[in-house]
């Protein structure tokens, strides 16, 4: 039966020649209260039968609208007000409801961003698979039975029999994604869109989605339209890139021209605004970055949309460029690269070079002790964990069930030392973001110490640690959450100020408050603002400020840039390393980026289910990494370089971390490493030193080939 | 799935011990006399009497020997002596309970036949001329006080259009059936009298629409309101992009989720229900729990108060263990 | 339109954006209905004795039952005396225990269930389980069975619906103040060191009384409804107190004479509506979800 409709398939597939899909002119508009936003403006590409097209761009670009207009899936006040979206000869645009039904799901299939909320809570994953196959005609609700299990294994679902059988609640987000690739592949369409398919995931679980993508576009000759704000996560999969600002299409080219040698300055600008994995850290660590932020959906400039931000701005950009051919298959929307001015190349160190540079240079560095590495440890660390273990119980389930618990932290040991900046990475769950909040105190540890300045203040009352309080401070993850909505910027700041008696009088605060929004980069009569009324990286630059107020010296950065785009999180990095320069600042970064996290760290954590599994000098770690999971997490990372990325091969790391309330005995990892012995389960690795500064917790360290 | 039940049973358990011994706090301790409510002020001037009397009835006794009495008695069924009817107050609920129980069911079903439907199209069709007219009638279901349109309902279509039977069960000349159930329109057909079973059901006509109307605004909003934050989950775009039909997508999958704030509304409908029934009954004549309520309060019959009231508290209990228990089912991450 | 609707084709056309006024009206037409019922019923309850030249409680066994006329124009009761001008103080109280009963009973509710939250344990236990074992009782029946045992009466009557009534705001309060407390903002100011008063007082609280508001306006108008109910059963207040629950229960059975219990219980549907739109505003207003449309 299968067969059958295979050939049918295929009999129907029109030659090859014509596109999958040609989108010519779309216009989306959104008709607000406030005024009309035009989302996407004359959006034109094609994607060949077969072919997978990356769109690009950061939040606010149009990108997913886009996506969405494809379906006609947007809901009111959002409107297609033109365009055509010609998919297999036919304008979706001009479809009936019925036509339009029929497209849905069958031929076009889509995946969404958030796997946690796109499957419906209540349904069984069986009856949400069968449901698309048997509303198309393909299957029989038998046979589509079957063909659920044979698609979740396809994906890669552990036990697909079973499966099929539970509920969304009991997968982790990585299975659900699966489950929604399961969904979109299940009628064989011919195009899949997949919307920040991997944005919600963490980085091995992210690589082993990616893979899914390719192979689905290889083997089954899916074309795909993969959206994503991450060039790494395009280099990956897509041979074609389209890059979209302010609601057009800026530039557009193969995947590989596009990010070795960009033609429009926004794309330079998002090239250059990230650290690579692969390069060694320069000396001067601050990122490239370009001025302000996104336009303003309500006025968009009328010359070049780009070019209030744009370093190479001329003055014929006062007018608005086309999206012309620059070189053979290659558009930019840009007077400049159309002019024939080629943008400027920053200095890449390939990986050899780089690892060549680094050997000859580690002596030297070494002797000449830069104040950034921290060579002789002499010094007692600023802050010093030993032993530190923390668990969250859980409610009890029943009268008479034991009372289990989340080990969030477990038997951490951790220094700090004066001036350095402290990397702590690992995937969601490991506890990163609980040891930071043990370091602050938020959380009080089950046992261990926690010394900072020479003070255990694991047991300490609150009270008791408000002196400290002055030195030791936090930024948050979330750009929303973290200020609170009901004080004004400069209350916020103020507060702490007169509470620890920093400034006495009145105008002294206020002038102390103007002083840090300034230092944050912030405009000082910004403070009569609440925090609403500001963008995310503002938000951080307030969170920033109001942690300097008490001048600290130690600073835990809680995943400070993972809620910003690219440029912003560059912004972000540049002034946590002025300010670092400049007030000589102690970090612990925390960060799920490890590409951010070897650009500014002197050295690194990985912490993996609550452990520590390796620390050394970053660019040790990330060089001559020797933990085996280490080795995956950093093999994960999709480099934004298309030609590294087809080349290169890649460590894939299989299933999905095991429960945080029934840790594995012995090593955590081992149950998904391809070293485990039955060592492994008996006895728990101690961290040991293989080389100056460099300890991993394995058995058989640096083993891994 | 056992565990879960068994855990909510428990707590149930514990929750009906102590709303007994709250009744008995209020019985015993509030300033109010009982004595004096019970005896009257002239055998309550009499000091010996009023010794005598507290001896005779155990209020002499320390406080706690006097709860385990009570209990006691409880289990046993005892829940004091009326004093306006002069019958053990059990007898009087067991004779009441029947026609309220015909009335509210009536009622309760009415009023889920007409506010989900209604709630679920007020939703699909937002801020059309449906939606405005179920944001109408909830609204005046919840804001109108059910004695008023119960007399509203009454002096319309009895006294003014005459098309609507007046006061009570059934017509003052019609022969009551046998009791076997205590249910009119089951008892009427068990005795085969289709004519009285006819004028019982066009009896419980206006009560049961006054009585669904607070309860069916209720559940109206709360319907179109779960529905509404259904409708803008993820899952329905994915729902879209699957190409499932309208009607699938608004039943199959909006609604299984919509329904589960819906079921919470459980104990709340039947707490309206219950105040409902005492003032539609009221109006009405209707010989129920809600008629023998206002005529307990209106002569401070205080042992047939509390009656009712642990009554209805553990009702409202055993209701509050069914919902908890429904929720096992309807939404499968309870179980965990 | 609903979010699972399929516009038909492309809509080329430039939809019509809502003018200022429409836009208003959407936003704040009812709550601005729901404001001027409320405005004007306390303004009637102020000025009684001004709009009106009857004694309430005059009794007058000549014009007893008297049908609307130019004298009295909502007509007469039993005992003669003039249904409009008891309408109008009949408002003070139902406004009055309306307000007392939600405000004094949010009070102590938000109060017990922020220290709940906030202190955990076993303080947090015993306050949680409290609140259940008043919340097992359906709320009318208990505040019945209370009236009944502390005797007839306005004070006694409102007393009675506090001891059921402030549950709901503990419950409210306490699942707030968890939700708060675990925001980063929170612990942005345990990080500065400050104490549990000020986190509570100035962070925790400010940000959670938007649920709570909603609930006492929407709640106002349940209050009068189920003291009006008590007052119908006979234990509202003490004859010959012009109140429209009694109103209605003294006219229940002149069904000819329709105007006595009609008009008082058509007030209680005015007032209750009144809240019941401002509620509906102030929840849309607080909440950025029901804001984007």
């Amino acid at each position: 039966m299968n067969m059958t409709f295979k050939a049918e398939l295929n009999g129907a597939a029109p030659d090859t020649d014509t596109p999958a899909l040609k989108v010519e002119n779309l216009r989306t508009q959104f008709f607000t209260d406030d005024g009309i936003v035009t989302a996407v403006d004359g959006v034109s590409f094609t994607v060949a039968q077969g072919e997978a097209l990356g769109i690009v761009g950061e939040s606010g670009s149009g990108k997913s609208v886009t996506a969405l207009s494809l379906m006609r899936l947007l809901d009111e006040p959002a409107r297609i007000t033109a365009g055509e979206v010609h998919f297999q000869g036919k304008d979706v645009l001009a479809m009936n409801p019925e036509e339009l039904r029929a497209v849905r799901g069958d031929r076009m299939a889509m995946v969404f961003q958030d796997p946690m909320t796109s499957l419906n809570p209540v349904l069984k994953i069986a009856k949400q698979l069968v449901e698309t196959m048997v509303v198309h005609g393909r299957f029989t609700p038998e046979q589509a039975g079957k063909r659920a299990v044979g698609l979740l294994g396809r994906m890669g679902v552990t036990a697909p029999e079973r499966a099929v059988e539970s509920y969304p609640h009991q997968f982790s987000g990585g299975m659900r994604q699966r489950v929604m690739l399961a969904l979109g592949m299940s009628n064989e369409p011919a195009l899949l869109i997949a919307d920040e398919p991997t944005t919600a995931l963490d980085v091995t679980i992210q690589a082993q989605i990616l893979d899914l993508i390719r192979e689905l576009n290889r083997d089954f000759g899916t074309s795909v339209v993969l959206i994503s704000h991450d060039l790494g996560v395009i280099a990956r999969v897509c041979r074609r890139t389209i890059v979209m600002y302010g609601g057009e299409v800026v530039e557009e080219g193969l995947t590989e021209d596009l990010l070795a040698d960009p033609r429009h300055p926004y794309t330079w600008a998002l090239i250059n605004a990230v650290p690579r994995i692969d390069e060694v850290r320069p000396s001067d660590r601050r990122l490239t970055t370009i001025e302000g932020q996104p336009p303003d959906p309500f006025d968009l400039p009328k010359g070049c949309r780009f070019a209030p931000r744009c370093p190479f701005r001329i003055e014929k950009c006062d007018s608005h460029p086309d999206l012309a051919e620059v070189a053979p298959g290659r558009k930019s929307r840009c007077w400049v690269t159309q002019a024939g001015t080629p943008l400027p190349k920053k200095q890449r160190h390939a990986k050899a070079e780089a690892e060549a540079k680094a050997k000859t240079e580690a002596k030297t560095e070494a002797k000449a002790a830069t104040p950034r590495v921290i060579a002789g440890r002499d010094e007692a660390p600023l802050l010093s964990l030993r032993d530190v273990v923390k668990h969250f119980p859980l409610p009890k389930t029943g009268y008479f069930q034991p009372r289990r618990a989340v080990h969030a932290v477990d038997n951490v040991d951790l220094d700090v030392f004066r001036g350095e900046t402290v990397g702590l990475v690992g995937e969601s769950g490991c506890g990163k973001s609980t040891l930071a909040r043990v370091v602050m105190r938020i959380h009080q540890p089950d046992s261990g110490e926690v010394v900072f300045a020479g003070q255990d203040i694991a047991r300490s009352s609150q009270k008791q640690i408000r002196p400290l309080r002055r030195r030791l401070q936090m930024v948050f993850q979330d750009p929303y959450g973290s200020l609170n909505p009901r004080m004004t910027v400069g209350d916020m700041i103020a507060e702490p100020l007169r509470f620890h008696g920093i400034t006495k009088t009145n105008a002294e605060t206020q002038e102390r408050v103007a002083d840090l929004l300034n230092t944050v980069g912030l405009n000082p009569r910004v403070g009569r603002r609440y925090s609403y009324e500001f963008s995310g990286g503002q938000r951080q630059r307030i969170s920033i400020a109001r942690a300097l107020a008490v001048e600290p010296d130690f600073i835990v950065a809680d995943e400070p840039i993972s809620a910003l785009d690219v440029n912003i999180q560059a912004q972000i990095i540049n002034l946590m390393l002025d300010l670092q320069e400049k007030y000589g600042l102690t970090y612990l970064f925390i960060a799920h980026d490890l590409a951010v996290v070897r650009h500014i760290s002197d050295r690194v954590v990985v912490l993996y289910l609550g452990k520590v599994m390796e620390i050394a000098p970053a660019d040790q770690l990330f060089d001559r990494p020797l933990h085996p999971y280490t080795r995956y997490l950093l093999s994960a990372v999709p480099i934004p370089d298309a030609v590294v990325e087809r080349e290169r091969g890649y460590l894939k790391l299989d299933g999905e971390p095991p429960s945080s309330i029934e840790p594995p005995s012995g090593c955590r990892f081992r149950t998904r490493c391809p070293l485990a012995k039955e060592i492994c389960a008996s006895v728990p690795p101690p961290l040991v030193e293989h080389a100056p500064g460099h300890v991993a917790a394995c058995h058989f360290a640096g083993q891994l080939q | 799935m056992t565990r879960y039940i068994v855990s909510r049973l428990g707590i149930t358990i514990v929750m009906a011990v102590l709303a007994t011994l709250v009744i008995f706090l209020i019985a015993n301790t509030v300033p109010g006399d009982p004595v004096l409510a019970q005896l009257g002020d002239v055998a309550a001037s009499n000091k010996e009497f009023v010794a005598e009397w507290r001896a005779k009835f155990g209020l002499d006794l320390p406080l706690w020997h006097r709860y385990l009495i009570f209990l006691y008695g409880l289990i046993h069924g005892d829940l004091g002596i009326s004093i306006a009817s002069q019958r053990p107050v059990l007898d009087d609920i067991v004779q009441f309970a029947p026609a309220t129980l015909e009335l509210a069911t009536i009622g309760f079903v009415l009023a889920l036949l007409v506010g989900i439907p209604l709630g679920i199209v007020a939703a699909v069709w937002r801020d059309t001329w449906v939606d405005h007219i179920a944001r109408v009638v909830s609204l005046i279901g919840v804001s109108s006080p059910t004695f008023w349109l119960a007399f509203i309902m009454l002096a319309v279509f009895y006294g003014g259009l005459e098309i609507a039977p007046g006061p009570g069960q059934l017509d003052p000349i019609a022969l009551a059936p046998d009791r076997v159930t205590g249910l009119l329109l089951i008892d009427t057909v068990i005795a085969g009298d289709w004519g009285t079973f006819r004028d019982a059901a066009a009896h419980l006509v206006l009560p049961s629409i006054v009585l669904a109307a607070a309860t069916l605004g209720l559940i109206t909003r709360t319907t179109r309101a779960s529905m509404l934050e259904s409708i803008q989950q993820d899952y329905v775009r994915v729902a879209r992009a699957k190409g499932l039909r309208k009607s699938t997508i608004i039943l199959g999958h909006v609604f299984p989720n919509a329904l589960i704030p819906v079921v919470t509304l459980g104990g709340l409908a039947y707490a309206q229900l219950l105040s409902g029934a005492v003032m539609t009954e009221t109006i009405f004549s209707w010989p129920g729990l809600g008629l023998y309520t206002f005529r307990s309060a209106a002569a401070l019959d205080f042992p047939a108060i509390m009656g009712i009231t642990l009554v209805v508290a553990l009702v409202y209990l055993l209701i509050n263990l069914m919902i908890d228990i429904s929720y096992a089912y309807l939404d499968p991450r309870v179980m965990r | 339109m609903s979010a699972v609707t399929d516009a038909p084709v492309t809509q080329r056309a430039v939809a019509p954006v809502a003018t200022r006024a429409q836009r208003w009206r959407r936003r704040y037409g009812l709550p601005a209905m729901g404001t001027l019922i409320v405005l004007i019923w306390i303004v009637v309850a102020i000025t009684a004795p001004l709009l009106s030249p009857h004694d309430p409680n005059m009794v007058d066994v000549t014009n007893r039952l008297k049908p609307p006329s130019g004298a009295h124009w909502l007509g007469t009761d039993a005992l003669g005396r003039d249904v409009f001008t008891r309408l109008l103080f009949g408002s003070r109280i139902s406004l009055t225990t309306g307000f007392v009963v939600v405000i004094v009973g949010a009070l102590f509710g938000t109060l017990l269930g922020g220290i709940a939250a906030f202190a955990r344990g076993k303080i947090e236990e015993a306050i949680m389980r409290l609140t259940d074992l008043v919340l097992c009782f359906p709320p009318i029946i208990l505040a019945l069975a209370i009236a009944a045992a502390l005797g007839i009466g306005t004070t006694n009557t409102i007393i009675a619906m506090l001891v059921v009534w402030w549950p709901k705001f503990a419950r409210l309060a306490h699942s707030m103040v968890l939700t708060q407390r675990s925001q980063e903002y929170v612990e942005a100011a345990i990080v500065a060191g400050f104490g549990p008063a000020r986190i509570l007082f100035r962070h925790i609280i400010p940000n959670s009384v938007g649920p709570l508001i909603v609930l006492v306006t929407l709640d106002v108008g349940n209050a009068i409804i189920t003291f009006a109910g008590l007052s119908f059963l006979g234990l509202g207040v003490v004859p010959p107190t012009a109140e429209w629950g009694s109103m209605v229960a003294e006219g229940r059975e002149l069904v000819a004479q329709w105007w006595v219990a009609t008009f008082p219980g058509f007030c209680i549907l005015t007032i209750v509506l009144g809240f019941n739109f401002l509620g509906d505003g102030v929840r849309d207003w607080l909440d950025p979800k029901a804001m984007k449309r």
